[in-house]
């Protein structure tokens, strides 16, 4: 418990950091909210409207009164005003979050209920013909880019089974579970293969080397069958490495998954993060960034204490 | 009786080759032997000589090393009376026998029990695979098996997991594991080598106790003859995958027939009790010279932290006060058990760990950085791996020249070639790369590189450990010539008594991070005075001693960790020699 709170003293420099150079950053990108909204009309604005329009969004001032007014508006839970959607930034992620997290789940949900057995089965027949099967699957599912995957499998089942996927406005999870999963299932397939491919990849190898350990030579000369030996023996020793990718790729994921909103028109925080950059909604890029960083925060300590539940040799505390 | 004197096992003609079928190497060529009921076989040879190959084929575990009984037969007499064939028996068969009628002890308790599952979950799964036991009453036959090999407090014990029990403790749960289901034959695969010597003097106490409870049949692996001395029925002998010997212990011990017994009962290190001490010491020479390496009250800490603020809570006292000095062309060995503090001191010695406080004065201190001349260099025990793989021989010994800013000249290559000649490493090695080399070559090559810069002090740690023992012996001669021939000083760090007796001029025994006794060698190991050097020497197996008796001990070793600020009491030395001095214990 003292561990979990020694992490979370941590969590507000990490957000500091991360906000500081995420404000510098947007606002070196050329061009201001104004143009970015008015496009070639702000070039008619009258230097008192663009003056006026400044105030509004609250950028006529220096870049450190910027940060330090935004900063304080933090500690109320206010991370200002989206220009692009004229609401409150923390309603427009919160808005855009469940569905990210849904996809982000699913997607995980998939990847390791394909990926793991499959590395196990790759890594139970080493350098014979299945494994080979299984290595190349994977290599493909890895390499291939996502809006690849998902346009070939919105093309299968359009065309070759008359199905199409669920389109039309995004319906919460709670509204209708049916529809909703209707909606998510192709996308999260979709992320699910590269991601699959790549938790097949590290339970093959972790396995093969856990195969090896001189306790799984001790658990077969005590007379256990093979699939003990694997999945009671091998198989919690191999998950450390499984874990670590999940949490990253999880991470990665709960940023929003741009491509595969975009092919399925979803209305996800990766879309939602693009156009706030294009349109140069600074409060918005702002605090979906910090919002995005304080999940990879959450998600990297989830997996360390998951170490620790895997392993009895890990011992967070006093550490 | 008749049918009763039918072998347990009979192995005949067996083969067994590793890798695929069409490039296979046969490394055991046709083994036969049989092994009575109640009997203890001990396997000996060094590594490769396929003892364990032999052994582990008995239950086919020898498959899942890659292995392949190629031909031969083994037969294996069941509970049942019947006979069945294991070279041919199928897997539902295989997994019948395994844990239930051959049980198997393996050379490393510290990786040989799973990490994620408690001692308790990995013992109950011997009794719920073969004895179809489950909860309340597997854990009760989980606690008596515990209770069976020794283990105090077995209830508790249960529910810890590896990492929580020390090597000893471990090992004894591996045969309480191996044991759980009764079998009739238990395969101890170098049981001991991973071991501290008290504590394998512990196990083997252990082993023979139960052997005398129950009646089974051992096979029992090992490299070192004087160990199976005390437990061997009879004795097989392998070399190069073939048996050179086999018959009755006191046959092979008293009148060895093959020239390749005779060497492994000869030429190898047997401890004596320091009858057979280095008299060649620096120490009985007039006028003392002065040492080359003076180390005073040398402590080293390693501060612990805990609660919410990381307070120091106290402290882990790994070495505490030991002081010695080393004269040129002497062998100083520290011994002790794991945890002693013997490797820190070595590593404080070469300024690897750094000393809370402590004096050293090193002969050839002056040396200024730049200067070719360095005063302390080392050489440590695993030769696979302090040895960088990607870098030649050539850019290996020049390492330590490169570290003082020479540069790597005609003089330094002539160096170079001379000291592998000296090492006994052909000449052309200089190209070549670790992994060509054998083990023993490869510890000749690392002191090689010890004595690129000219050293007065030379930390052995460990040095001779991870060899076989021919090969032991030969490093061990080296070691000695080089001493004579560059009159280098010795901080020869070992566990190993018999060896220790072979190089030491002087020795100092460590518990718990102190001296407890010191002196010469002779003095030390033929008349310890400390309750601790006498514990020690009395636990090393030796082929003199092999009808004694050694009683079993279940003490665990003290805790090195301290409160904050304490500072143990200065240590009362006792004369008991010229030089022979020990620690009175309060």
């Amino acid at each position: 418990m003292s561990y979990v709170i020694r992490r979370l003293r941590a969590f507000p420099l990490v957000l500091i950091g991360v906000s500081i150079i995420v404000f510098i950053a947007i606002r070196l990108v050329p061009g201001d909210s104004i143009t970015a909204m008015l496009g070639t009309e702000a070039g008619l604005l009258t230097p008192q409207q663009r003056d006026s329009l400044a105030i509004y969004f609250g950028i006529d001032q220096p870049w450190p009164v910027q940060y330090w007014r935004w900063f304080t508006g933090l500690f109320s839970g206010d991370l200002g005003i989206s220009v692009t959607y004229g609401k409150p930034v923390l309603s427009v992620i919160l808005e855009r979050f469940p569905l990210t997290l849904e996809l982000a789940l699913l997607a995980m949900l998939i990847a390791l209920s394909i990926g793991v057995p499959a590395g196990i089965f790759a890594a139970t027949r080493n350098e014979r013909p299945a494994d080979l099967g299984v290595r190349i699957a994977a290599m493909i599912g890895q390499s291939t880019p996502s809006f690849v995957v998902g346009l070939v499998i919105i093309y299968i089942l359009s065309a070759g089974f008359g199905v199409l996927p669920t389109m039309g406005a995004f319906t919460p999870f709670w509204q209708d579970p049916l529809q909703n999963l209707g909606q998510m299932i192709l996308p999260a397939i979709t992320l699910g293969c590269a991601f699959a491919s790549s938790v097949t990849r590290v339970t093959r190898s972790a396995m093969l080397d856990v195969l090896s350990d001189d306790y799984v030579r001790t658990a077969r000369s005590k007379g256990a069958s093979e699939r003990s030996v694997v999945w009671r023996h091998a198989l919690p020793n191999a998950l450390v490495p499984v874990v670590t990718l999940s949490g990253i790729e999880f991470g990665y994921l709960l940023g929003g998954a741009v491509i595969v909103e975009q092919i399925y028109a979803l209305p996800g925080l990766g879309r939602m993060v693009l156009e706030a950059i294009l349109q140069r909604d600074y409060a918005l890029v702002q605090g979906a960034v910090l919002f995005i960083a304080l999940n990879f925060m959450i998600v990297n300590l989830l997996v360390d204490l998951a170490y620790a539940a895997l392993d009895p040799r890990i011992r967070l505390e006093g550490r | 009786m008749a049918t009763e004197m039918k072998p347990i096992l009979s192995v005949r003609d067996l083969h067994v080759s590793f890798g695929p079928a069409a490039s296979a190497k046969e490394v055991v060529h046709g083994v036969s032997f049989d092994l009575g009921v109640g009997e203890v076989l001990a396997i000996v040879g060094e590594s490769g000589s396929g003892k364990s190959v032999t052994a582990l084929s008995s239950n086919r575990l020898i498959d899942y090393a890659g292995g392949r009984i190629t031909s031969g037969k083994i037969e294996l007499l069941r509970a049942d009376g019947s006979v069945l064939d294991v070279t041919s028996a199928g897997k539902q068969e295989l997994t019948g026998i395994r844990g239930a009628e051959i049980g198997v002890i393996f050379q490393e308790p510290m990786t040989s029990l799973n990490p994620v599952l408690t001692i308790g979950t990995q013992i109950e799964e011997s009794f719920r695979l073969h004895r179809g036991l489950t909860g309340a009453q597997a854990r009760v036959a989980a606690r008596d098996a515990l209770e069976r090999v020794r283990i105090p407090d077995a209830e508790r014990r249960l529910k810890a997991t590896p990492n929580e029990l020390s090597g000893g403790m471990l090992q004894r749960v591996m045969i309480a594991m191996a044991l759980a289901c009764n079998p009739r034959l238990l395969i101890a695969d170098e049981p001991t080598t991973a071991l501290d010597v008290t504590v394998q003097a512990q196990i083997m106490a252990l082993l023979a106790e139960l052997k005398r409870e129950t009646g089974m049949s051992m096979i029992f692996i090992s490299h070192d003859i004087g160990l199976v001395a005390g437990i061997a029925d009879r004795v097989l002998v392998m070399q190069d995958g073939k048996v050179v010997e086999q018959g009755e212990l006191s046959q092979i011990l008293d009148k060895p027939q093959h020239p390749y017994t005779q060497h492994l009962l000869h030429a190898v290190p047997h401890f004596s009790s320091g009858t057979a001490a280095r008299t060649d010491g620096a120490r009985t020479i007039a006028p003392l010279p002065r040492p080359t390496l003076e180390v005073d009250d040398l402590v080293v800490r390693y501060p612990l932290k805990g609660g919410w603020f990381s307070k120091p809570v106290g402290a882990v006292h790994a070495v505490d006060g030991v002081a010695f000095d080393l004269m040129p062309g002497e062998t100083l060995a520290i011994v002790g058990e794991s945890g002693s503090g013997k490797s820190t001191t070595a590593r404080a010695v070469l300024g690897l760990v750094s000393p809370t406080r402590g004096a050293f004065s090193v002969e050839a201190q002056a040396a200024r950085p730049g200067q070719s001349r360095l005063p302390v260099q080392m050489v440590f025990q695993n030769p696979y791996a302090s040895l960088n793989p990607r870098l030649n021989v050539e850019q290996i010994l020049a390492e330590p020249v490169i570290a003082t800013g020479t540069p790597i000249d005609k003089a330094v290559r002539d160096r170079m070639v001379a000291l592998l000649k000296r090492v006994g490493l052909p000449e052309d090695s200089l190209a070549r790369y670790p992994h060509q080399f054998s083990g023993g070559q490869r510890q000749r090559l690392c002191i090689a590189r010890a004595l690129m810069l000219n050293p007065s002090v030379v930390v052995l740690d460990e040095a001779v450990s991870a060899l076989d023992v021919s090969v032991q012996a030969r490093v061990l001669e080296l070691l000695v010539d080089l001493q004579h021939e560059y009159g280098l000083a010795y901080l020869f760090i070992s566990h190993d008594m018999a060896v220790v007796e072979r190089i030491a001029h002087r020795v100092a025994v460590m518990y718990a991070g102190q001296i407890v006794e010191i002196g010469d060698a002779k003095s030390v190991l033929s008349d310890p005075q400390h309750p601790y050097t006498r514990k020690l020497i009395a636990a090393v197996p030796t082929i003199d001693r092999r009808n004694q008796h050694f009683e079993l001990d279940t003490r665990q070793v003290p805790s090195l960790v301290r409160p904050v600020g304490f500072e143990p009491p200065v240590a009362n030395w006792l004369q008991c020699g010229e030089d022979h001095k020990v620690r009175a214990e309060v």
